[in-house]
C-alpha cells in the first residue's frame, strides 16, 4: 500500500502522561496505518481518525489542552471523524468534573465526572473497596455498537481511575461496570466512542476494540 | 466486579532476568521479553520488572527491555529499582511502563513521590515498602521499614509510612515482607492485613509465596488487592492460570 493511501490515525498529545501504550497497541492492530502522536492542529485535522487519551488529574489535562490551544481542534475532530476517547480523554467530553474543585471540561456531552465517595465503597460482604478502582473489571454492553463487535459481553477490561462518568442522557451509555454500584464505563454518540477503561492495556478484548475502531466508519448502525 | 490481580515479578540485572526461570519450550530462559510474553499468555494481570542492576553503566538496559515488552504485551507494566528522581520516572514511562515503583527514594526524598504523582498522576506511582517485624512474638505486632534492598533500618513504622505515602500521592503500595521473602512459607498475612486495612488505595502483597494456596490466602486473609510472586511461576511449578483456577474455587473474583 502506498504511504499516501494508508489510513492516518492521530493520537492527540497534550503533554499528559505516557501515550506510548496507546500508539503501540494501535500499531499492533493496524500495521498498515500511519499512527501519529501529535499536538499539531494541522496533523490532527488531516487525520482520518482521532484517539483522545488522557492520564493524571483532570484539571491538569484541561489546562494543558487549553495551553496548547487544542480545544477547537479536539471539538472539530469530535464533530466529524471516528473519535475514540480513553480514560480522562473520555471524561473531558463531559461538562464538569468534581476533580480539582469542579473543573469545567469540553461540554460535548451532558453530565459530570464524579468521585467514588468513600462511604459508598463497601462490597456486598461488608469489605471496603479501594480507590482508585484499579484492575480488571467486567464491562457489560448495555447497547450494541460496532466497537463491541467480537467482544463477549462481560469481558474484563483494565481500569485505573478515581472518578467516573455520570450522565442524565440515557442515550449515551453503551457500557457499564459495577464497583460496587453500577456506573457508566463507555459512552457513544454518532462518530464518538469513549471508554473509562484502557483498551490499550486490556489484552485481547482491548485490542479487539481498537481493531474495531480502526475498521469503523463512524456510523452507529451495528454491523448486521 | 473487580478481579483480584496476580502479578508475576521479574528481577532483571544487566538486561537479563535472574533467579531460575524454567519454562518448558523457552528458547532463552533469561530473555525478559520472552518471559513476559509467556506470563501474558498464561493470563497474568500485570507484570512487574524489578531492576537490580548494580552498575550504573548498564542502567539504561531496562529501558530497552521495557520498550521491547511494551510493543508486544498489552497489559499494565510496572518497573521499579533505582528510581531516584522524577526524571527517572519520566524515562521509564516514556519507554512504555505504565507505573513506576519507588522504594528507597520514597524514604530519603519523599517529595519525589509527591512531585511524580503530581506530574504523572497517582495511577503511575507505586510505592514499594520493605517491612520487617520488629515486635516481640508475644507483643502486638509492628513492622519497620527498611531501605537499600533491606540493608538499612529507617525507624519508620510500616503502617504509618504506608499512610504517609498514600497521603503524598502513591496510587498503590507494593508491600514486601523481608521476613518471608525467599522463604516460600507464605505472605506475612498480619502485615498485609494491617497495611491493607489502614489504606484506601490498593495494596499488593509480596514476599514468601511457595504454593498456590499462599496467593489465595494473601487475598482472603491478608485482604490484599493483588498478589505478586516470582519463583513459584519462574520455576515452572505452577502457571498463573492454575493460580487463578484455585482462587476462583475459593470464591475469589479473578480474570480468566
Amino acid at each position: 500500500m502506498r504511504e499516501s493511501m494508508s489510513m492516518k490515525i492521530a493520537v492527540i498529545d497534550y503533554g499528559m502522561g505516557n501515550l506510548r501504550s496507546v500508539t503501540h497497541a494501535l500499531e499492533h492492530v493496524a500495521p498498515e496505518a500511519t499512527i501519529q502522536l501529535s499536538s499539531d492542529p494541522a496533523v490532527i485535522a488531516a487525520a482520518d481518525k482521532i484517539v483522545f487519551p488522557g492520564q493524571g488529574a483532570m484539571r491538569d489535562c484541561m489546562r494543558e489542552l487549553l495551553a496548547r490551544d487544542l480545544r477547537p481542534t479536539v471539538l472539530a475532530a469530535a464533530a466529524s471523524k471516528p473519535f475514540l476517547g480513553i480514560c480522562v480523554g473520555a471524561q473531558l467530553l463531559f461538562e464538569l468534573s468534581e476533580e480539582g474543585g469542579n473543573t469545567p471540561a469540553l461540554g460535548l456531552f451532558p453530565g459530570q465526572v464524579r468521585r467514588f465517595e468513600a462511604e459508598r465503597m463497601v462490597a456486598a460482604d461488608g469489605s471496603r473497596l479501594k480507590v482508585p478502582h484499579m484492575g480488571w473489571n467486567e464491562v457489560w454492553q448495555t447497547r450494541p455498537h460496532p466497537l463491541w463487535e467480537g467482544i463477549a459481553d462481560g469481558s474484563r477490561f483494565y481500569f485505573v481511575h478515581s472518578y467516573y462518568m455520570d450522565t442524565p442522557d440515557a442515550a449515551l451509555p453503551v457500557g457499564r461496570s459495577d464497583y460496587p454500584f453500577p456506573f457508566t464505563v463507555a459512552v457513544a454518540r454518532a462518530n464518538i466512542f469513549a471508554t473509562q477503561f484502557h483498551p490499550e492495556k486490556s489484552h485481547a478484548a482491548g485490542l479487539q476494540l481498537l481493531k474495531n475502531f480502526v475498521a469503523w466508519d463512524g456510523t452507529v448502525q451495528p454491523a448486521q | 466486579m473487580l478481579a483480584k490481580r496476580i502479578i508475576p515479578c521479574l528481577d532483571v540485572t544487566d538486561g537479563r532476568v535472574v533467579k531460575g526461570v524454567n519454562f518448558v519450550g523457552l528458547r532463552d530462559a533469561g530473555d525478559p521479553v520472552e518471559i513476559a510474553r509467556r506470563y501474558d499468555q498464561q493470563g497474568a494481570d500485570e507484570l512487574t520488572f524489578l531492576d537490580i542492576t548494580a552498575s550504573s553503566d548498564n542502567r539504561d538496559l531496562i529501558l530497552h527491555i521495557i520498550e521491547a515488552v511494551a510493543e508486544q504485551v498489552f497489559i499494565p507494566l510496572t518497573v521499579g529499582g533505582g528510581v531516584r528522581k522524577v526524571e527517572d520516572v519520566r524515562r521509564l514511562l516514556n519507554a512504555g511502563a505504565d507505573k513506576v515503583g519507588i522504594n528507597t527514594t520514597a524514604v530519603t526524598r519523599p517529595e519525589v513521590v509527591e512531585e511524580a504523582a503530581g506530574y504523572f498522576g497517582s495511577q503511575a506511582i507505586v510505592v514499594a515498602i520493605d517491612a520487617k517485624r520488629v515486635s516481640a512474638p508475644d507483643a502486638a505486632p509492628c513492622w519497620e521499614v527498611y531501605t537499600h534492598g533491606g540493608r538499612n533500618a529507617t525507624g519508620l513504622d510500616a503502617v504509618a509510612w504506608a499512610l504517609e505515602m498514600q497521603r503524598r500521592g502513591a496510587g498503590e503500595i507494593l508491600l514486601t515482607s523481608m521476613d518471608r521473602d525467599g522463604t516460600r512459607s507464605g505472605f506475612d498475612l498480619a502485615l498485609t492485613r494491617a497495611v491493607s486495612d489502614a489504606l484506601t488505595i490498593p495494596v499488593i502483597a509480596s514476599g514468601g509465596v511457595g504454593k498456590l494456596q499462599d496467593l489465595a490466602d494473601g487475598i482472603k486473609l491478608g485482604r490484599a488487592d493483588a498478589v505478586l510472586a516470582a519463583s513459584i511461576f519462574h520455576f515452572g511449578d505452577h502457571t498463573v492460570g492454575e493460580a487463578k483456577q484455585l482462587m476462583r474455587q475459593q470464591g475469589i473474583e479473578v480474570r480468566l
